[in-house]
């Protein structure tokens, strides 16, 4: 049977097919309609597996935008997806960690990749992919300059976590002549301590898997890394972990 | 979900508009009434005063703006609606009071009792944080200081015959609070945790308590008869959710209902207004030392320690046949957000029982992010359940 996951996040919406391995994969921005990308993102990773939709048997949901789509057969939350997914491509994971577009999550999961216990960032945007956003554009760099000109740089201190006093701190810090690199490095130290608090709230143990869109950034990486004192596993396509997941559930269903 | 009514629950749901009504006419022949605003005031001396207890509003969003133009936003959504209630006069029973009692359980209450002292004559009793013997001797001279005040203020004799039948009567009310909620051991439930809720909120704000009483026996009958024939919202296989932490009520249930949208079963409320509440006063030689030390014995995380809430809990998860716990705890309410590291733990040590922190306030800014995390809790204990 072939199973599609569609992952509608907040910033990107992601699909993978499966029938005992990926065999499609798509991403495209969400953009202001969450049902059109699901749809988007499902017909462009069946184009590519040049599968016809009748032969796909189950499509699972999931994402804040899983709501919003007649398509599903079944809806389930992006938490148990990511430890699902994480589980399959790593199964020695016993935490993941997932820092999505406007949420940031910490799930123990056991030997058989179920959910044991989960933390989540609050209603803000501390710690997510949207504050590493808005820094970047206060500095004018893209995400992928963020993290090349922080690589090496002595992070400079930002002690605001809300994405919005966070954006006043940097401007004060440029207006003081700091360097952009330590700034940019500041910001990938300052979601690192974010996350470090999460992590505290539940039991972090066994290998690593870092999921979701913000993983690509290598810098971000190193942050969390070096913050956790241990080495985190990033999977080669960390956007797509929850998607994979769904179709997890959808293929195992 | 199909919701099973019984002609006792539709009753109980239209009492609080028909309360209003019905203390208003207690007041016009003369009843004095006295207004409470948590489970540490002892009612029993109100009672024996010849006075009507009364529960006060504090549970709906509504009355927060107004509240907030004087006190912290920062603060409590319980503390912010309690003040804005009576800042906006929106609460009948408030207005109907001729007395307030409060207690100094935490901190933003006791500051925000000051306040209300302004409007209406208020009572504060100094309630110790600490449940030993030197504690209960100080907190009976605050029982004691309570009624010189009821004396004095109602101009009545609080005698050991009246305070004896008051014990009686609240023991009684306390004893068909718990058969009601022992109904919902059964597995399935035989209604919704929204719909016990509702009843334990509603029969709150009752004039004539032997009415009440009778009123929540009928709906035990009714309900132990619904679970009898298998009549129930749930299956066999859905997550029961025992709900700790925060007083909730009417107006602050929002997770209560998400846990029952979602497709969990409120099974038990370890809160202030539900299971914390039913435990008697066992009468001693010395009656008033009995009500003291039933009073004092409340598990509310302004005691320190307070192991009596972990204990509560633990036999409540095994007697209602508890598969997840929620620890509801409001913004700015420090005791009860600091707390919940215990219960995790306390949980976790002992029968491994599933368990998720939760902290909002009254508005329904976060219900999305609520959402995830609630359904996703569902679904782990799902995972759990399924093997």
């Amino acid at each position: 049977m072939i199973a599609a996951g569609i992952d509608i996040g907040s910033t990107g919406t992601k699909a993978v097919l499966f029938d005992g391995e990926i065999r499609a994969t798509a991403v495209v921005p969400t953009g202001w309609d969450p049902a059109g990308a699901g749809l988007a993102a499902f017909r462009q990773a069946l184009d590519a597996a040049g599968i016809a939709e009748e032969a796909v048997g189950r499509v699972v949901g999931t994402g804040y935008g899983r709501v919003s789509l007649p398509l599903f057969d079944k809806k389930v939350t992006e938490i148990t997806c990511h430890a699902r997914g994480a589980h399959f491509l790593h199964p020695e994971t016993r935490t993941v960690l997932d820092i999505g577009g406007q949420d940031s999550k910490v799930i123990s999961v056991d030997a058989g990749g179920k959910v044991v216990e989960f933390a989540m960032n609050d209603k803000c945007a501390a710690g997510t992919g949207r504050f590493l956003q808005v820094m970047a554009g206060v500095l004018g760099l893209s995400l992928e300059e963020l993290g090349l000109i922080a690589a090496g740089a002595e992070p400079a201190r930002i002690s605001s976590m809300c994405a919005v006093f966070a954006e006043s701190e940097i401007i004060g810090l440029l207006a003081q002549g700091v360097d952009k690199g330590r700034i940019a490095a500041g910001v990938f130290h300052a979601i690192a301590t974010r996350v470090q608090g999460l992590a505290g709230k539940v039991s972090v143990s066994g290998d690593i898997t870092f999921s979701g869109g913000v993983a690509l950034n290598p810098a971000i990486c190193r942050a969390i890394g070096s913050g956790l004192a241990v080495e985190i596993r990033v999977p080669a396509a960390p956007q797509l972990v929850g998607a994979l997941g769904a179709a997890l559930v959808g293929y195992e269903a | 979900m199909s919701e099973p009514c019984t002609p006792t629950l539709l009753k109980i749901n239209a009492l609080r508009e028909r309360n209003a009504i019905a203390l208003k006419v207690a007041k016009d022949h003369g009843r004095k009434v006295v207004g409470t605003y948590c489970l540490f005031s002892p009612v029993e001396l109100i009672v024996a005063a010849g006075a009507i207890p009364v529960s006060l509003c504090g549970t709906s969003p509504t009355p927060i703006p107004a509240a907030e133009k004087v006190l912290p936003r920062s603060l409590c959504p319980l503390i912010k609606s309690s003040y804005g209630f009576a800042l906006t006069d929106t609460c009948p029973f408030f207005h109907f009071s001729d007395l307030l009692l409060a207690e100094t359980t935490c901190d933003g209450k006791k500051k925000m009792y000051e306040l209300l002292g302004k409007m209406k004559p208020l009572h504060l009793m100094q309630l110790p944080q600490v449940q030993d013997e030197a504690a209960l001797e100080y907190w009976i001279l605050e029982l004691k200081r309570l009624i010189s005040r009821l004396e004095q203020e109602f101009s009545v004799q609080i005698t050991p015959e009246r305070l004896a039948s008051a014990v009686m009567l609240l023991n009684e009310e306390r004893r068909s609070l718990k058969a009601l909620q022992d109904v919902m051991k059964r597995k399935p439930a035989p209604i919704t945790g929204i719909d016990l809720l509702t009843v334990l909120h509603n029969r709150g704000f009752t004039v004539d308590k032997r009415e009440a009483i009778e009123l929540v026996n009928r709906l035990t009958a009714e309900l132990t008869e619904l679970a009898e024939r298998g009549v129930s919202p749930f299956d066999n296989t859905t997550p029961r959710i025992l709900l700790t932490g925060v007083p909730v009520g009417v107006g602050s249930d929002k997770v209560v209902r998400l846990v029952e949208e979602l497709g969990g079963s409120v099974v038990c409320f370890e809160s202030c207004g539900a299971y914390k509440k039913v435990d008697p006063v066992v009468p001693g030689a010395d009656l008033l030392r009995s009500i003291a030390e039933k009073y004092l014995r409340i598990p509310c995380s302004c005691m320190s320690p307070n192991h009596g809430r972990l204990s509560l809990l633990e036999r409540l998860v095994d007697e209602f046949q508890v598969d997840g716990v929620i620890d509801l705890t409001w913004q700015g309410c420090h005791t009860y957000n600091v707390e919940s590291l215990s219960v995790k733990h306390h949980l976790q040590q002992g029968a491994g029982t599933p368990f998720l922190q939760i902290e909002t306030d009254y508005s329904e800014s976060d219900t999305e992010q609520l959402r995830v995390r609630i359904e996703a809790f569902l679904e782990m204990i799902g995972a759990r359940l399924g093997g």
